[in-house]
């Protein structure tokens, strides 16, 4: 099963159903799957803060969210991180392309890198870091992980976990 | 008419139905108005009034109105297409727009000025878009909630607010209290 697969069947088997994205070159392929996907309603959203308050009112509304983006957006939803998903106590899962890591081509990307994990440890988010494609075998027990404790949960994935780019 | 108007005519309407309310002086008027647990109030993120909404509306099948502002529609302009084109017909989007920023001293917004959010809208893709006056609000929101066609309403009406307290609930009883509306 490729890794794009074996995501998305763990979103369906944790029962996520409603997935937000904002498009990653790396992210294309599972956002593909996510789309191709009945049993989960796909919603591109236009900004990843944006995307958060969708998945927020679809949580209220009995289903289980999910975002896909890129490390970049965590500069853009701090606020909404603290103050709607932390504040309310609401879990969601972010599947999170971690550009400027090795093999990275774009110089700019590295900036937000060196930054990405240090904000998440800032902002308590539990974080785990797929760097080999076996590590995607915990997908499932974050997922599980994430709706038990009702908080947001980042999922990086580097460029060696989706072998290049 | 100003906001808090609009928001004392509307109440006997929306009071039982699933209301996601604007961060601010929106939310700790219609507190103090016309406080109900079918009200999420909104004590954070500007602009996700709207984002929200829909996403509970996409989720389940009760009526959803979200109460915005002009100021927070342009906050967050990309929940426009967005909307446009997941349409949710148990889904209205009410923006109260005043021309100016209320809640931190009515610092006028472009909406007061040379843009129009009806128009944005309708070029975002939005079906039915309906502008108003103020007074005519409440039986504009009538007819939208009776029809069901998702709907964006877009009610003009003059800035200025009038003195609330600041809503002390915490937000984990204002969600579980929403959930529970929402389930029942």
């Amino acid at each position: 099963m490729s890794v794009n697969d074996k995501i998305v069947s763990d979103l369906v088997a944790n029962n996520v159903n409603f997935v937000t994205t904002v498009p990653c070159k790396q992210l294309a392929g599972v956002i593909d799957a996510i789309e191709a996907q009945d049993s989960i309603y796909h919603i591109p959203a236009n900004k990843e803060d944006e995307g958060m308050g969708l998945c927020a009112g679809a949580f209220m509304g009995g289903k289980r969210p999910a975002i896909i983006m890129q490390n970049t957006a965590i500069g853009v939803t701090i606020n909404t991180l603290v103050t709607l998903t932390q504040y309310y106590r609401m879990p969601l899962p972010m599947l999170i392309s971690y550009r400027g890591e090795l093999g990275e081509p774009v110089a700019c990307q590295v900036e937000m890198a060196v930054h990405t994990k240090a904000l998440l440890a800032q902002l308590n988010i539990p974080t785990y870091h797929f760097h080999k494609p076996e590590d995607v075998e915990e997908l499932d027990a974050i997922l599980k992980h994430t709706f038990m404790c009702n908080k947001p949960v980042a999922i990086l994935t580097d460029a060696s976990f989706w072998q290049g780019y | 008419m100003n906001r808090s108007d609009i928001l004392k005519d509307i109440a006997p309407i929306i009071s039982n139905e699933l209301v996601v309310c604007n961060i601010g002086l929106p939310s700790q008027e219609l507190h103090l108005i016309d406080d109900q647990p079918s009200n999420f109030y909104m004590l954070g993120t500007m602009g996700l009034s709207s984002s929200i909404g829909l996403g509970l509306a996409l989720a389940q099948d009760k009526k959803v109105i979200s109460i915005d502002g002009d100021g927070s529609v342009l906050t967050n302009f990309g929940t426009l297409p967005t909307i446009a084109n997941n349409v949710a017909d148990n889904y209205i989007l009410l923006v109260i727009d005043n021309g100016s920023y209320g809640s931190t001293g009515d610092q006028p917004t472009y909406a007061g000025k040379k843009t129009s959010i009806t128009a944005v809208a309708k070029a975002c893709g939005c079906e039915n878009v309906v502008e108003c006056q103020a007074e005519d609000t409440a039986q504009v929101l009538k007819d939208a909630l009776a029809g069901n066609k998702m709907t964006i309403i877009v009610a003009k009406c003059e800035s200025g607010n009038i003195k609330v307290p600041v809503i002390t609930m915490d937000p984990v009883v204002i969600r579980a209290r929403f959930m529970d509306a929402v389930q029942s």
